[in-house]
């Protein structure tokens, strides 16, 4: 519970192009994106929660606040992060859900990471503290900068405190399950999705479709009764959480895990492997040892984007972690990083070589 | 007050600039007379004028391109505009500078209902986006008061709310991707129909940029299914204190409401005599609490709401029992700033957005600065996500009325910094407050946004003298400016 600014700071002045720091949290996430590399620099320490007011619906916390604590202390209140990090470690930390910008399987109802995220207070590369939106729910003044951090992977700043919006969780939960193949699936989804049905994560592999309802009790019955399917029961907060953490039978698999960002209305994508669907159809889970370039073709023919999630470092030095940028957008994210960290200090590479 | 942003043009310039792009316009698409863009002298913050040496009405995209190109060679600014209605100048011309008309481009390219996308130019209507979705069950969240009139181009510059933002989001969470035209005239697109999309969220750094880092071709809104039903409630309080806790004890209650909005007497007064709404007017302060959903959703929120406001010591309630009366409820919210308009010659229209527990605390500081300046203030107040809106009346013709107004309004937005708020929550900065910018940023902070402008618009064409200033600007306002 204390205050490492200053430590790190001096890090950072200490720091310089031949000498990069590599910033950790609970290095849960390691695996993501390309290899760290550089001094280690690690967040843990700099934990504790600064201000949480369960009316004002914003919790502000250090950046090594561990991200279990945060969801404690706001279950206390009866309230959640509504975007579902996943935890991938039992250290995860709330610097690294911000800096690695994944969500879980609400996100396709509530929003991801960085539409809850409201203010951050980071250093940059040459150790300036500086605070960006803030801790209230609407704030347009100056560049959304606090939001860019989410998904950053570190590459822009320390993050030192981070304020998020929360929300209450749902009063009441229902899991349902439907034997579909993967084509009817996706087409009762995006059917669901443009109707007001209380439907807020599913779950598709296999032959099977797992759909989740949250919201008030009344709503609930009634969506049961027009969906049809089988009540889970027992064991489904079970089934979300370990889909949310990677701990679903699906992800015990030697084969590289590619994550496809799509369309939801993407027709069924055709590659050889294992194949999860959530998000409504618009988050495809590939277990699959194709080659890259057929999965990024795939992908981008339907108007996403494929990131070489868990596999051997070789094979994503090799083909890169996240698809390629086209060149002008690359060239507007590299004067960004240049703006933030003019020395190229942190995390170089970790999310395009160039950045 | 009419401000000069730019020293006086220089004739020759402006002739050449005026030769370049007569031909890459259509007949009527570049107007120059001072009669012809006297419409276009300001946006909604009619307090500040400037005639631009140009007004440029391009309806295609290659046209766009041509105009940014010649603007970039010739080093000649360029403020984009969209239906003007924007309240904090964003969108007031450049002397020395083209106005870029985005009024042509109005076309919904197409409405994807099974994706719940519409894919719209610029200047397209907010409102226009829902009307068009409505055949199937969709609708466009956002919505700012001006949606009749505002187009998306505007929202997205401005991120605009609304009403509904504490459950729907903001622009910023209801749009998938741009197609984005860079001052360089180069074409970008970011975000995608996907949920997400590799690299920097550089989606979230264009929208509310007001105008200053690339021109908005083309974007792809979500569309939300439209709620079956709908319902009110108005609860009348005797003191602002208790309608605050309510807003709190309502949310501490674990809801959510579509909307959540507060009136304090003056506005209820001012509203009341325009739209007949049936509001209470001994009350010290009105709440609108809206629920949406199905029928059986709405029903559970709706009763669990009279609970709490009853136990927060509402003096009275009123559910509304129809649509139509719900609208009518809505009506004197949605109606809050023309029926001031109507008490008052002149008045302007802040909107600080602060935490919520400070509001009765904010209110009765408001009303002391206001007597201290001699002016009226009525307040509205989005309370489910803290935004406020402080109307200030005043007489532009009277003596010091202005400047009273101007000094009242930034000791309004002094207090919301120093309540732990901001300056705007979703009007934009603009011109009307580039100087309180310096209340809410550091010399350091301020130098970062400087850099980001940069990395989009290197030459710093792109709506200048807006929503960013000059750190060491700053530094004078803070020793001569701030009356705190």
């Amino acid at each position: 519970m204390s205050d490492l600014t200053e430590e790190f700071r001096a890090r950072i002045l200490a720091a310089g192009s031949a000498a990069p720091l590599c910033i950790r949290g609970g290095g849960s996430k390691d695996f993501y994106g390309q290899a760290p590399r550089g001094a280690l620099l690690e967040t843990r320490a700099h934990a504790g929660v600064l201000a949480y007011e369960p009316t004002e619906l914003v919790i502000t916390a250090r950046s090594g606040t561990p991200l279990a604590a945060i969801e404690a202390v706001l279950a206390e209140q009866g309230q959640c992060l509504a975007f579902e990090p996943p935890r991938f470690g039992a250290d995860s930390t709330i610097g690294g859900v911000v800096a690695a910008g994944l969500s879980g399987p609400r996100r396709v109802s509530a929003g991801a990471v960085r539409d809850f995220v409201l203010g951050v207070k980071m250093l940059d590369g040459a150790a300036r503290e500086l605070s960006f939106g803030g801790q209230v729910m609407k704030n347009v003044a100056g560049y959304d900068v606090s939001r860019v951090m989410a998904g950053s992977l570190g590459t822009l700043g320390l993050l030192l405190e981070i304020s998020l919006k929360v929300l209450p969780r749902p009063v009441a939960e229902a899991t349902l399950r439907f034997e579909l193949p993967q084509a009817a699936a996706l087409d009762k989804l995006n059917r669901w999705a443009g109707q007001p049905l209380p439907i807020v994560a599913s779950a598709w592999a296999d032959g099977e479709l797992t759909l989740r309802l949250a919201g008030a009790r009344a709503a609930i019955a009634a969506a049961e009764q027009e969906l049809g399917g089988a009540k889970v029961g027992a064991g489904e907060t079970a089934f979300w959480t370990e889909l949310r953490d990677q701990r679903a039978p699906f992800f015990a698999d030697e084969r590289p895990l590619w994550r496809l960002s799509v369309p939801s209305i993407a027709p069924v994508i055709d590659l050889p492997g294992a194949t999860l669907i959530e998000w409504g159809g618009a988050q495809r889970w590939l277990r699959s040892s194709a080659p890259a370039e057929d999965i990024r073709a795939a992908a981008a023919k339907v108007g996403g984007s494929a990131t070489l999630f868990r596999a051997d470092p070789a094979l994503k030095a090799a083909v890169g972690a996240f698809t390629a940028l086209p060149l002008p957008v690359l060239n507007l994210q590299r004067r960004l990083k240049q703006t933030f960290d003019p020395h190229g200090i942190f995390n170089p590479g970790r999310m395009y070589a160039e950045l | 007050m009419t401000a000069t942003l730019l020293p006086p043009p220089d004739a020759a310039h402006r002739a050449a600039l005026l030769a370049r792009l007569t031909p890459l316009l259509p007949a009527g698409g570049l107007l120059s007379d001072p009669e012809d863009i006297k419409p276009y002298e300001c946006d909604g913050l009619t307090a500040y004028r400037c005639l631009p040496w140009a007004v440029a009405l391009p309806d295609s995209e290659a046209q766009v391109i041509a105009v940014l190109s010649v603007c970039h060679d010739m080093r000649v600014p360029v403020v984009v505009r969209g239906a003007g209605t924007g309240l904090s100048g964003g969108a007031t011309p450049v002397a020395a500078g083209v106005v870029l008309s985005l009024a042509r481009f109005m076309r919904i390219i197409e409405i994807d209902p099974l994706a719940r996308l519409a894919r719209v130019q610029p200047g397209v209507r907010n409102l226009a986006i829902s009307e068009a979705a409505a055949p199937f069950g969709l609708y466009y969240a956002p919505d700012p008061s001006s949606q009749i009139a505002c187009t998306i181009g505007g929202n997205v510059a401005e991120n605009s709310g609304g009403v509904h933002c504490l459950k729907y989001g903001l622009t910023v969470h209801n749009i998938l991707k741009l197609r984005v035209a860079l001052i360089d005239g180069e074409i970008i697109e970011i975000g995608a129909h996907a949920l997400d999309s590799p690299g920097y969220d550089l989606l979230a750094l264009m929208i509310g940029s007001e105008g200053m880092l690339g021109v908005v071709l083309e974007a792809t809104v979500k569309l939300t299914p439209r709620p079956t039903v709908a319902q009110v409630v108005m609860a009348s309080f005797d003191d602002v204190t208790q309608a605050g806790n309510a807003v709190a004890a309502i949310i501490a209650a674990g809801i959510i409401p579509a909307g959540l909005e507060m009136m304090d007497k003056p506005a209820t007064a001012a509203v009341e005599a325009f739209v007949h709404a049936g509001y209470d007017l001994s009350a010290a302060a009105i709440l609108l609490a809206e629920s949406d959903g199905t029928e059986q959703e709405v029903a559970e929120e709706i009763a669990a709401m009279c609970q709490v406001l009853e136990a927060s010591g509402a003096r009275g309630l009123r559910v509304s029992q129809s649509d139509a009366e719900r609208l009518k409820f809505w009506a004197g919210r949605k109606a809050a700033f023309p029926a001031v308009g109507r008490l008052t010659p002149d008045y302007l229209c802040m909107d600080g957005t602060i935490p919520r527990k400070h509001i009765a605390h904010v209110l009765t500081r408001i009303e002391e600065l206001a007597r201290q300046h001699r002016l009226r203030v009525a307040n509205v107040f989005h309370a489910g996500d803290g935004n406020l809106h402080p109307l200030i009346m005043f007489d532009a013709s009277r003596d010091d009325e202005l400047d009273r107004a101007t000094a009242l309004g930034a000791d309004i937005l002094a207090l919301s910094v120093d309540v732990g708020g901001t300056i705007t929550g979703e009007h934009g900065v603009g011109i009307e407050k580039v100087q309180q910018m310096c209340l809410q940023f550091s010399f350091d902070e301020l130098t970062a946004f400087h850099g980001v402008k940069a990395a989009f618009d290197p030459l710093g064409l792109l709506n200048p003298g807006k929503a960013v200033p000059q750190p060491r600007h700053c530094s004078e306002y803070r020793l001569t400016g701030s009356a705190r």
